[in-house]
């Protein structure tokens, strides 16, 4: 009996070892496991075998089963995997050929820089506050102090809906009705839509987009100011640019002044973008809330100051993807739209 | 404004170079926009005489030129018309380089050697529209004495440089030397020089040679100051004259108008010279033209006057537009003899408006427009005499007129220098404070901690405090001021509700791939047409712009579409054959407030490889954000739109939008090929509607019981109409009821269609049987088979 067992295990194992296919594997399992297989029928035998002599005999075959089935199961494994990896060695494919999924959309660069200016201030403290494009007279003009006769108000330059009404020209009647409606501490963004009586050229459309921002409370200062835009500055074009306070004249500020940028091109060292003054002009004007403007809101110029200051954001847009017409900007033409 | 650097030094010390001295006019508010280097590197090119001119025998239009250098003479060959012997002349010789590239050589011209060339300004790299009348289309005559053989440059001062400056508004005393000399000497801290004004002789009496001058409007003119000059004679200003008013933009005319725009540009106000013979009865009126008058002005241009309109008039006719232009008839010629000399002060704004009303604007017109001081006008009248005689144009006459108000209060304005430290967040001391504005002329001393300051007529601009903090921090200059970070507590910044629905549906509208674009809030009324709205639709009930630019932009958009179609034509016309697209934007209605109300809305186009449903799918997903019901509902009566591809949004009973495929109609109008889709969503009805919270519902642990049913009914009857009807009966456990297929054709009657319905039971709490599911279907197909004549198929 032991020799047998011993014979059925080394024949199966050797048989094992050369198989190539699942189904031999199985042939071999019934051959040798299966319920006629060769140590089943042996198996079978045991009643004939002296009593002492079963146990020994029979934990013998339950091992050589244990053993063929081990080695059976190891050999499908491995055939298995040598199955799997043909298949997936089939399945290969050509990953250089373009994704196909949707495409996400695409935002309008002027918007997005308009949105990304707002969330800038939205940290640090301000409140985005938007108004109408069709306004008053008095919030455009007459509240923000620009003088009777000033040039602005002209026909030639501002759109009028009636004697008191017009498309506002800049953000800056926000300003108004945020101050007529609110006490200090007040801190504001406003971006929107202006117009002016421009022909559409290559630089000028008559819709334009600014931004500008509000600040009136105690004690607030020009160095205040400084900071501020300093800071912004930095944020929007990155750290190593630098700024320059000129004065200037605005109605609704006092002081005033007009603040360079080093050119967005060469960074300051001169180029021809900034006819090598190393300077991007007239990025942003600012100043000082004019006395008369905080009184016509309500507020006491003896007790509260602010600053204010704003830019062109079309502008800004421009100058950041070096587009060339401003025009681009309003015709929504997809290939333009693709590109950002 | 044009500061010739030379001629700026008159009265001030500069004791720096000219980079430094434009940065620190620049840093202290005088903008400058550019530095012009009027060295043009002119080499080898003197003056000389013409000592005699012969005709070339071998062609008619050139002549033969013998030229004295001092040192040598030379001869050469010119086609120049406006030369005669005894002329001074500028010769560019062999070896010469002009400012155009061009180098002199002896030439040859037709037989005969030429040794050089005689010179025209525009060769000399001048403008030629600041060439005087007599040296234009030809060459430089220098009609003075000059030492033969001089540098050209020495003789024309083509050398130095002149600043190109921008001055603001508020600041028109800086449209003058003296002007720019004191912002100079302020910001170099250094001295500034008034010039000094003195008339040498006077003779008889003005009276004897004007009857009267009067102010009739005195609203528009508050200051008429004036004098006579006689024997005078006019002709070309000294060359020195004519050279310093070019550098500073203005042509030579003759020697009386030339000295008018010298003081002009010296001390910033304009002046004006009439031949006093013309003028009937010796009388000047300032009044405000008569309706029907008219004016031929300098530029020889009949103008038609109104009654708003200042005019400085004689006994009967017009003389000129006051502030604005002369007139022709009054006009100093050669042969004047006697000059009314005007120094006046009109009224601002009324000078502006006639300038433009006329559409004429000159240098004049430009100052005299601001707010200029009415003080100036004595001494700019002395220093045009002082002028005229010292060039020995004429003799000056004794006495003056001088009509309307002087401006007899000093005005004084106060600052305390604390308040000045306060707002700049700096920390300057009051004597600083003190010597910079008195270096700006503005006379200030300290009294009770207060610094008080007496405003100079010329700074009419400074009226409160904060001016003169102004004045403060720009001479010490902002670059100076020491950036701080603002005080007080951190606040947190917040967006409107309505942004944040705004934002939201950008960001979902990004995610389904669309793209966005942005369009003017203007556009033409010929819109409403193109897109076929109904004659008495309220689309139509747009606000207008009084002063549009061109009827393309003269009405406020009340919806959003016509300019997403323009723009999808646009595109499609480019041979981009499909796109997806949305605008946020606002939209303009009518109202009885006083403003109109601005709606926002949220407009989607779709063209291309899209259908009905590719637009219905975007809407959903842009709504479904917002977790409130809604509904489409059939609308077959809106002319843009497709009779039967249309739907309207409801919610709560209330539309708040609209969808659709573009009537074919509209599609020819904006001539796009593809079939298009819109909607237009208004986003303050998102906002109203929209439900903030989102409550978790258990996730079903029972098994789900399935049902498949299949109808025949009327082909009108809609897919949606069944499903809500089956959702009005608030069958229990039925989770959903979904159409998965529609057919017509084999064994469907005509005019009706199959549809195809699954539906989920599901209970919370059991394993539902197939009984209790049994019971529910067949309640539903009763109910369908009643309402919609349905058939089980």
């Amino acid at each position: 009996m032991e020799e047998k067992l011993q014979k059925i295990q080394k024949s199966a194992i050797k048989e094992i070892k050369n198989v190539e296919t699942k189904e031999e594997i199985e042939r071999i399992r019934v051959k040798y496991l299966g319920k006629k297989g060769e140590l089943t029928l042996l198996l079978r035998e045991m009643g004939s075998l002296p009593k002492e002599k079963r146990p020994i005999i029979g934990k013998m075959a339950n091992e050589v089963r244990t053993i063929l089935e081990k080695n059976i199961e190891k050999k499908k494994y491995e055939i298995e995997n040598v199955e799997k990896n043909k298949r997936l060695e089939k399945e290969k494919i050509d990953i250089s050929i373009p994704g196909d999924f949707p495409d996400v959309g695409k935002r309008h660069p002027l918007l997005k820089v308009k949105e990304e200016l707002e969330d800038l201030f939205l940290k640090m403290g301000y409140d985005v506050v938007e108004g109408p494009e069709i306004d008053t007279v008095e919030h455009n003009f007459d509240a923000l102090n620009a003088p009777p006769d000033h040039p602005s108000r002209d026909k030639s330059d501002t759109f009028y809906i009636n004697d008191e009404l017009l498309l506002r020209t800049q953000t800056s009647p926000v300003q108004i009705r945020v101050m007529k409606e609110q006490k200090p501490p007040i801190r504001i963004v406003s971006a929107g839509r202006t117009f002016r009586f421009d022909e559409v050229d290559d630089t000028h459309s008559p819709m334009f987009h600014q931004m500008e921002c509000l600040v009136v409370d105690k004690n607030v200062t020009l160095a205040n100011l400084k900071d501020s835009i300093n800071h912004f500055v930095k944020e929007l074009f990155g750290d190593d640019m630098k700024t320059r306070f000129r004065p200037h004249n605005f109605p609704f500020t006092e002081p005033s002044a007009e603040v360079d940028v080093s050119c967005l091109v060469c960074k300051g060292e001169g180029c021809e973008a900034c006819s090598y003054t190393g300077w991007s002009m007239e990025l942003l004007g600012c100043g000082m809330v004019h006395p008369k403007v905080l009184e016509n809101c309500g507020i006491d110029p003896n007790v509260y100051s602010g600053y204010a200051f704003g830019m062109g954001i079309d502008r800004v847009t421009m100058v950041k993807h070096k587009i060339n017409d401003i025009r681009l900007l309003f015709e929504n033409d997809i290939r333009f739209l693709k590109q950002f | 404004m044009l500061v010739p650097i030379n001629w700026l030094k008159e009265y001030v010390d500069i004791n720096t170079d000219i980079r430094n001295l434009s940065d620190k006019l620049t840093m202290t508010g005088t903008h400058v926009d550019s530095i012009i280097n009027m060295d043009k590197n002119i080499k080898n090119t003197y003056v000389g005489k013409i000592t005699k001119l012969e005709s070339h025998p071998n062609a008619d239009k050139l002549q033969i030129v013998y030229v004295d250098l001092g040192d040598k003479k030379v001869k050469l060959i010119t086609g120049a018309k406006n030369i005669r012997e005894n002329d001074f002349v500028p010769v560019a010789i062999e070896g010469a380089v002009l400012p155009n590239g061009m180098e002199i050589e002896r030439t040859d011209f037709r037989g005969i050697e030429s040794q050089g060339m005689l010179c025209s300004y525009e060769e000399l790299g001048i403008d030629s529209s600041l060439v005087p009348k007599e040296s234009r289309d030809g060459i430089i005559i220098i009609n003075e004495e000059v030492e033969l053989g001089k540098d050209i440059v020495d003789v024309l001062d083509l050398k130095g440089y002149i600043l190109d400056l921008e001055i603001t508004f508020n600041r028109p005393d800086c449209l003058s030397m003296v002007g720019i000399g004191r912002e100079t000497a302020a910001s170099l801290n250094t001295e500034f020089n008034y010039p000094e004004i003195k008339i040498i002789n006077e003779v008889d009496d003005v009276n004897d040679y004007v009857q009267d001058i009067e102010i009739l409007d005195e609203d528009l003119c508050s200051r008429y100051y004036s004098r006579v000059i006689k024997d005078v004679k006019v002709g070309p200003s000294p060359l020195w004259l004519q050279r310093k008013i070019m550098d500073a933009g203005i042509r030579p005319i003759n020697n009386i108008v030339d000295a008018t725009n010298y003081v002009m540009l010296e001390l910033g106000q304009p002046l004006h010279a009439f031949d006093l013979d013309t003028l009937e009865g010796k009388v000047v009126k300032v009044r405000r033209a008569k309706s029907g008058e008219e004016i031929t002005t300098l530029d020889k241009l009949n103008r038609k006057l109104d009654e708003d309109m200042l005019i400085i008039a004689d006994e009967s006719v017009p003389l000129g537009i006051a502030g604005v232009m002369g007139g022709f008839d009054s006009e100093v010629r050669k042969d004047s003899k006697v000059i009314l000399i005007e120094s006046a002060n009109f009224d601002g704004k009324s000078v502006r408006e006639t300038s433009k009303k006329l559409g004429l604007r000159s240098e004049a017109s430009s100052r005299n427009e601001k707010d200029l001081s009415n003080e100036i006008v004595v001494d700019a009248c002395n220093r045009v005499c002082q002028l005229i005689e010292s060039i020995g144009a004429g003799t000056i006459v004794k006495g003056v007129i001088d009509k309307g108000e002087k401006e007899s209060k000093i005005k004084e304005v106060s600052m305390k220098p604390q308040s000045c430290n306060n707002l700049l967040g700096t920390d300057i001391k009051d004597e600083k404070m003190l010597q910079i504005l008195n270096s700006l002329y503005i006379e200030s001393r300290l009294e009770k901690e207060k610094i008080i300051s007496k405003i100079p007529s010329f700074r009419k601009d400074l009226k409160i405090e904060a001016d003169l903090i102004e004045e403060v921090g720009r001479i010490h200059g902002f670059h100076n001021i020491l950036p701080k970070p603002l005080e007080g507590n951190i606040l947190k910044g917040s967006k409107s509700e309505l942004r944040k629905v705004e934002d939201k549906c950008k960001n979902v509208l990004y995610g389904l791939g669309l793209y966005e674009i942005t369009t003017y809030s203007f556009i033409s009324p010929k819109e409403y047409d193109r897109f076929n709205v109904k004659k008495d639709d309220s689309l139509r009930n747009y606000v207008e712009i009084s002063n549009p630019l061109g009827e393309d932009f003269s009405s406020m958009r009340t919806t959003l579409m016509p300019n997403m179609l323009k723009v999808i034509s646009k595109n499609s016309n480019h041979g981009i054959k499909e796109g997806m697209l949305f605008e946020i934007g606002n939209t303009f209605e009518n109202s009885n407030k006083t403003i109109p109300n601005e709606i926002r809305k949220v407009s989607i186009g779709m063209y291309g490889n899209y259908d009905f449903y590719s637009l219905k799918g975007v809407v959903e997903n842009l709504l479904n954000k917002f977790g409130f019901k809604y509904k489409f509902k059939v609308e077959k009566n809106i002319s843009s739109f497709h009779p039967g591809r249309t739907a309207k949004i409801v919610s709560n009973n209330i539309e708040i939008g609209l969808m659709g495929e573009i009537h074919p109609d509209v599609r020819g109008n904006y001539e796009i090929e593809e079939r298009t889709y819109l909607a237009e969503i208004d986003i303050h009805k998102i906002l109203e509607n929209k439900t903030e919270e989102k409550t978790y519902k258990e996730i079903a642990k029972y098994p789900s019981v399935t049902r498949d049913i299949s109808i025949v009914v009327d082909e009108d009857i809609l897919v949606g109409d069944i499903i809500e009807e089956v959702e009005a009966m608030s069958i229990d456990n039925l989770e959903k009821i979904e159409m998965f297929d529609i057919y017509r054709g084999k064994n469907i009657e005509n005019g009706k269609k199959s549809l195809a319905y699954t539906m989920v039971f599901r209970s919370s709490d059991k394993t539902l049987l197939e009984e209790e599911v049994n019971g529910k279907y067949d309640k539903i197909l009763e109910r369908l088979k009643k309402l919609f004549n349905a058939k089980l198929r």
